[in-house]
């Protein structure tokens, strides 16, 4: 079975709901984890990379919890499976770029998913929709346990599980939620967030991770400490700081339908305007618009329009999935009209957006 | 042969650690070797060993020096200082050991404390906890041994005996 046939279609994936959803568009938790007396993936020359691999991958195979699994070695995929990878948040950039004697190991929910030779032998996480840090660290803690049973972790009792990078030292621990928050961007708070977030030493990146920009107002917030704390202290603390978040966002969207409504409007209604109409539309101009669209439905402005029927329509825009929908291959020239051409499909049914009463 | 260290008892301990292409040679007492801790091979580096005392001047320590400011190499990995420099990432798991001096000066800059307070795997824990129960047990048979009381002295020595077992079992 190939990765296509593996996983549900977007239709299927985007029903998925989870509390605070209208802000926090999924949770994560990732454990790095490595392999005693071997060396890390980057200094590993490819024999001892493959060895790892060949170590790890049926252990991860063997666990009841990931059943039904897709397992596979990183070069029996093309370039194109693992940008839908990406896409769907399953696998790092990073790890899209590795050949032989990396893996990959992934459950039909894909709510587990497990890295086999990204920057340390192993990197489990556990995903889910809105926000459910608890529930994702228990999740991957228990399959932690049980792989724990099969492989000779690298763990010291003072610096804990040892990393290729120190700054994972420790924990292992990346805990991270992925936020929608227009309402801060629209009235120019971002920045104070970003900061007092990094304060707390917690970093702020894009949508797809490290180095990449936050398209679409989607800001993935996660913990950088993992050493000198327990993993549930990690995690109480950046719950707390990611309720002010949210708090934060939905008083910016307050403040800025009570004093600015004219502006709200003005952004939802052009956003509206081109998706609705446009012929040819870049897949970043589509995120950044459809950004505005979502904070439209979070503000009641759209009858006909509910979130995931958004959900589909943003993983359907993006370069892969919207490749995935035809045959011949498409140069980006192409995309950008069939992108065009979808919007303008499924947005015809959607009313122009109202005033919220 | 006659211990580096205090050049009086008898050398029992002889190691050897290759560095880059040189060989290094120490010759221990077992006084000084339990001293430097050099039971368990994994915590130990011999540079460091060479360099933390004043070893007297023979041709083993001024080549010690050297090798530890410009080529010290993972044992294990092959990994040197220079390359955790251009990287900031390990060569494998070892590398924690044989770099680990000045680590903590890196570590207190990225993180909250020094030591691990997470998740310790379940079979380190238990042994962990077993050790624990087994100290306990040891200092209330003392107790009732100076007390004279023998009966429960046998049932605790018993019981001791028992959790031995199951540890290395």
């Amino acid at each position: 079975m190939n990765i296509h046939e593996f996983l549900v279609p977007p239709a299927v994936f985007c029903q998925r709901t989870g509390p605070n959803d209208r802000i926090v568009m999924s949770s994560r938790v990732r454990l790095a984890r490595n392999l005693r007396k071997f060396p890390f993936p980057a200094w590993a020359k490819k024999p001892d990379r493959l060895r790892v691999l060949e170590a790890i991958q049926p252990a991860v195979e063997s666990l009841p919890q990931l059943e039904p699994r897709f397992s596979s070695a990183m070069d029996d995929l093309t370039a194109f499976d693992k940008q839908i990878l990406v896409e769907r948040h399953l696998i790092s950039r990073e790890h899209a770029a590795k050949g032989a004697g990396s893996g990959l190991v992934l459950n039909r929910e894909e709510s587990l998913c497990v890295m086999i030779n990204e920057e340390d032998h192993l990197r489990i996480q556990s995903l889910r929709p809105g926000l459910q840090l608890k529930a994702c660290w228990q999740a991957i803690d228990a399959l932690d346990s049980a792989l724990e049973a099969k492989l000779d972790y690298a763990f010291s009792p003072e610096l804990g599980y040892l990393t290729a990078c120190p700054t994972n030292l420790g924990t292992g621990i990346r805990v991270s939620a992925m936020l929608h928050l227009p309402g801060l961007v629209l009235a120019e708070e971002i920045t104070r967030i970003i900061n007092a977030a990094n304060k707390l030493n917690f970093a702020v990146r894009g949508l797809y991770g490290e180095g990449t920009e936050a398209l679409g107002n989607v800001f993935q917030v996660s913990n950088q400490m993992t050493l000198g704390e327990s993993e549930p202290q990690i995690i109480e603390r950046i719950s707390k700081a990611l309720n002010q978040i949210i708090e934060e966002e939905e008083n910016a969207r307050s403040i800025l339908l009570e004093k600015k409504p004219k502006v709200v409007l003005n952004h939802i209604g052009r956003a509206y305007g081109i998706l609705a109409n446009a012929h040819t539309i870049s897949s970043k101009e589509t995120m950044n618009l459809l950004s505005l669209l979502r904070l439209g439905i979070d503000l009641g402005m759209f009858g006909g329009l509910d979130r995931s029927l958004w959900d589909e329509i943003f993983l359907l825009t993006q370069p892969a999935h919207l490749q995935k929908q035809f045959t011949e291959k498409l140069g980006a020239d192409e995309r950008d009209i069939h992108r065009a051409d979808m919007l303008r499909e499924r947005l015809r049914s959607v009313p122009r957006p109202q005033s919220p009463k | 042969m006659l211990c580096n260290v205090c050049k009086q008892n008898e050398a029992k301990v002889h190691l050897t650690q290759i560095v880059g292409d040189k060989m290094q040679k120490v010759d221990l007492c077992e006084a000084c070797s339990k001293e430097k801790g050099v039971g368990d091979p994994a915590s130990y580096s011999l540079a460091e060993l060479l360099l933390g005392q004043s070893l007297p001047t023979d041709e083993v320590a001024p080549e010690a020096e050297a090798a530890v400011d410009v080529e010290t190499k993972c044992p294990t990995c092959g990994y040197s200082q220079a390359d955790f420099k251009k990287a900031g990432r390990f060569g494998c798991s070892d590398c924690y050991t044989t770099f680990g001096e000045g680590l903590g000066t890196m570590l207190k800059t990225m993180h909250k404390g020094l030591r691990h307070t997470g998740k310790v795997p379940a079979a380190l824990q238990q042994a962990r906890e077993a050790t624990q129960k087994l100290k306990a047990l040891q200092k209330k048979l003392e107790k009732t041994v100076a007390e004279e009381n023998f009966e429960e002295a046998a049932q605790l020595r018993d019981e001791i005996k028992r959790l031995k077992d199951k540890v290395t079992a």
